[in-house]
């Protein structure tokens, strides 16, 4: 391969943001026929460094050079049109038109002025054949599986001529036998000529069919490896870095302690909803920490979500402290002393018109009610003493929290659920998209707070994450809680894994 | 100081509404003049306050609804409502004492906030969007006005139902005392307790809310309940203005006053933050708008075009972007929005 010219060299790539540099030095090389790995935890750079290579973003500094010439990609159409396209992770085609419909739009065949849907309906099955898909091009996207939206997502790709193709987590929503069909489509791709550049978590998907890596940490270049030539510890501390040592001091494994079984908070008896989580059993012991392994899409939220009576229960009995509750709404269930984090900070978190303050004292002001007002006086000496626990920057409460940065806002959300002082305390993907030092300081909390006599539901990509601060485990996998572990010594990353991933 | 007043919502409107005045005092010198005529205050100033009450409660009440980012099309049918329930509680009466004056009251003002109830049900219990529930009473509401007065339009043989809008207290209009109650009560209830953060957290992300162990569904309700009885309020002062009840042409466009009285003031349309005082401002700058077009002397025609005009000026110093490109100062603070979208890019 190397002796080929490559497709794309990206050299010394330099973009910033106010505050931080996303990406410094970074360099990446794609030869046609291969299929590269971008590799790096969250918050590395990955998605930055796709979204410089389709123009999302404009660099800083740096060069890229596609087919010998150099180039400069200002706008997402640009990138289209030098044959460099993207399928996201969340498939972004509109779920409301038909399959024919999304691979043609914005290029639509036109026959005398017309739209010709004849030739667009064959010609959609053709490309669809081409990825051993066969269904019906004139039904809705939204029809079909996240799947098959995905191959649709690749087949309008391929109409436009890509030269690179880059997927984005694709893999993250598929179940085995649909990731099995991706990579035959993508192994055929590769043999007519495409450079894929491909992103995923699953290291056993990485070693399975890419050639090549790229590893990236915290924005900086690390290295370029042959996929073969590297094994999977090399590669693992290769993109955890010194975030290994950082975070031995969060080890609860030690603090297990099997013999003496602490009290029940919360009982979760075949508590399921029809289509999002299949009945599970589940006990919240206080002072434990249990953590939520499973893919993305395996039913982690969804389980959170009724615990929490952010979706209600149509099956199984819950009972907190003994007694049988059935929550219709999160109020419900604040008001037993529960509290959730949701993932989608953005969405299901912050208030983003209002200020730290007022967001911090949200959840304890729903529980005393609005007539028994908390006096402006004490909202701001609750704020100002969380800001100065979990070290918020900037340390000012009446900044509007929208200002704030992602891991700000996270801390800001632990902040307005710490003050109500919940006995379980649902903590879902707290860690995701901050820093290392924030990460550490949210386990960190963790481990204090189950110290504390509360009870932790951890919800993490991460397994690492999980295996560190967590006491006992369940792993689900298909919407299905599949397995529970006492994290003890003997368990693995590679445990938990192959439950993940179920039957491997 | 200058920095902090500039911050200030009510910084613009304020400077818009003095302009206007000083407009008017360059036409009419005595324009800012007060006099006591039969004990009563009396002179243009006075008279926009009275002339402007309903539309400022009306306001009062749109503000609530627009910061849970709705909005209530159908004050102005209920204001409609509101007359004709009045008028035709005293029709049906004898007419003696301060029996019917109570009852005309009481029973307009129950029926408006179960309209603005009704309003509420469908926004946020059957998820109904805010503008096309209340369009449903806009097109309703005016109907069941015209059959409450049976199509005509029904005078008050009444003396004391003048009071309402016409009667004085402390030498003030009557009217001016009804405002600066409801207002009062309004802040109270939003800024003494904590209903008004809920509503600022509910029109502001609304999922966000309900998953703090907000009751968001009943945020919503008080508010359309609130604006449908500040409209009562109002129709019952139009109503005892004219001493009769038109179901006609009462309260005709009043939303869109009351809508653009609260944009103006500096409330968001998208919902979150929303500004009592400036919704005040807002709609006095409308009210002596038309004071002013009538008083020198434009012609009628042109009258909504001037209007509108004013309108838009107002909208456009109310927004940083348009400062900072006209004036260079202002400084847009859009860190926050970059940043967000850093944080998507470093996951």
């Amino acid at each position: 391969m190397p002796e080929q010219q490559p497709k794309l060299v990206m050299e010394n790539i330099v973009k910033e943001f106010p505050g931080v540099k996303a990406l410094s030095n970074v360099q990446l090389s794609l030869y046609p026929g291969e299929v590269h790995a971008l590799m790096g935890e969250n918050g590395a750079g990955k998605s930055t460094l796709i979204k410089v290579l389709t123009g999302v973003y404009s660099i800083d500094q740096g060069s890229v050079t596609l087919e010998g010439k150099p180039v400069h990609i200002n706008s997402p159409l640009e990138a289209q049109e030098n044959g460099i396209s993207t399928v996201y992770q969340e498939v972004n085609l509109c779920s409301n038109l038909s399959v024919t419909e999304n691979i043609f739009i914005g290029r639509e065949i036109k026959k005398y002025g017309r739209l010709a849907w004849k030739e667009m309906h064959q010609h959609a099955e053709k490309l669809l054949e081409k990825l051993q898909l066969k269904i019906d091009v004139t039904k809705l996207l939204s029809s079909y599986s996240v799947a098959i939206q995905q191959m649709v997502a690749i087949a309008r790709t391929l109409n436009v001529s890509a030269k690179i193709l880059i997927l984005d987590e694709p893999t993250s929503s598929l179940d085995r036998d649909e990731v099995h069909h991706l990579f035959a489509v993508i192994r055929q791709l590769k043999k007519e000529g495409l450079a894929i550049v491909f992103v995923s978590h699953f290291l056993d998907q990485i070693y399975e069919i890419t050639d090549r890596l790229t590893v990236l940490r915290n924005g900086e270049w690390i290295g370029e490896y042959k996929t073969k030539e590297i094994d999977r510890m090399e590669l693992v501390s290769k993109m955890i870095g010194k975030e290994l040592q950082q975070m031995d001091d969060i080890s609860s494994k030690s603090t297990v302690n099997q013999e003496k079984i602490p009290a029940s908070f919360l009982k979760a008896d075949e508590v399921g909803v029809k289509g999002k989580i299949d009945p599970f059993d589940l006990e919240m012991r206080k002072g434990e920490i249990v953590g939520i392994a499973g893919l993305l899409g395996s039913g982690r939220t969804e389980m959170a979500r009724v615990l929490f009576g952010a979706d209600r229960a149509d099956k199984g009995k819950m009972k907190v402290d003994g007694k049988e509750v059935n929550f219709s709404s999160p109020r419900n269930a604040i008001l037993k002393n529960i509290g959730f984090c949701s993932e989608n900070r953005k969405s299901e978190g912050i208030i983003p018109e209002l200020t730290v303050r007022e967001n911090m004292i949200l959840a304890i002001q729903s529980i005393y009610g609005w007539f028994n007002y908390l006096s402006k006086l004490k909202q701001i000496k609750i704020a100002e003493e969380y800001i100065e626990l979990l070290n918020i920057n900037p340390a000012n409460p009446e900044h509007l929290i929208k200002n704030l940065s992602g891991g700000n806002q996270q801390k800001v959300m632990l902040a307005r659920w710490l003050i109500t002082n919940p006995t379980l305390l649902i903590l879902d993907e707290p860690t995701r998209g901050i820093d290392i030092g924030a990460k550490t300081e949210i386990m960190k909390l963790m481990t204090r707070l189950s110290k504390d006599n509360k009870s932790i539901l951890f919800i993490s990509s991460e397994i690492e994450e999980i295996l560190r601060t967590c006491n006992r485990i369940a792993v689900l996998r298909n919407r299905k809680k599949v397995k529970e572990f006492y994290n003890d010594k003997e368990l693995t990353q590679q445990d938990l894994m192959k439950e993940m991933a179920g039957g491997m | 100081m200058i920095k902090s007043m500039l911050k200030s919502s009510l910084f613009w409107p304020i400077i818009v509404l003095l302009l206007i005045l000083m407009i008017n005092l360059f036409f009419d010198s005595s324009f800012f003049s007060i006099e006591v005529r039969n004990g009563h205050l009396t002179g243009s100033l006075i008279d926009i306050l009275n002339r402007g009450a309903p539309l400022m409660l009306i306001s009062i009440g749109m503000t609530l609804v627009i910061a849970t980012k709705g909005i209530d099309l159908s004050v102005g049918t209920v204001i409609a409502m509101s007359g004709a329930i009045g008028a035709m509680t005293i029709a049906s009466t004898d007419g003696t004492g301060l029996g019917p004056l109570f009852m005309a009251i009481g029973l307009s003002l129950l029926i408006c906030t179960l309209v603005g109830c009704w309003n509420g049900l469908l926004v946020s219990r059957l998820g109904v969007q805010p503008i096309v529930a209340t369009l449903i009473l806009m097109v309703a509401g005016r109907g069941v006005a015209q059959l409450i007065t049976g199509g005509q339009i029904t005078t008050v043989y009444y003396d004391p139902y003048s009071y309402i809008g016409g009667g004085y207290l402390l030498a003030l209009p009557f009217s001016i005392f009804i405002v600066a109650f409801v207002f009062f009560v309004a802040v109270l209830l939003t800024r003494k307790t904590a209903l008004g953060l809920f509503i600022e957290a509910v029109g502001s992300n609304p999922d966000a809310s309900r998953l703090a162990g907000i009751n968001s569904k009943n945020i919503m309700l008080m508010v359309y309940m609130f604006s449908g009885f500040c409209a009562g309020v109002g129709g019952l002062i139009l109503s005892s203005n004219v001493m009769s009840a038109d179901g006609n042409n009462a309260g005709l466009w009043f939303e869109l006053d009351a809508i653009l009285a609260v944009v103006i003031g500096g409330t968001s349309l998208m919902g979150g933050r929303f500004y009592l005082m400036g919704t005040v401002m807002g709609a006095l700058i409308i009210q002596s708008l038309t004071t002013t077009i009538y008083s020198i002397g434009v012609p009628a025609e042109i009258n909504l075009v001037v209007k509108a005009i004013v309108v838009l000026i107002v909208c456009l110093l109310q927004s940083p972007e348009f400062r900072r490109k006209v004036f260079g100062f202002g400084k847009v603070k859009r860190s926050g929005e970059q940043k967000e979208r850093e944080g998507v890019t470093l996951s």
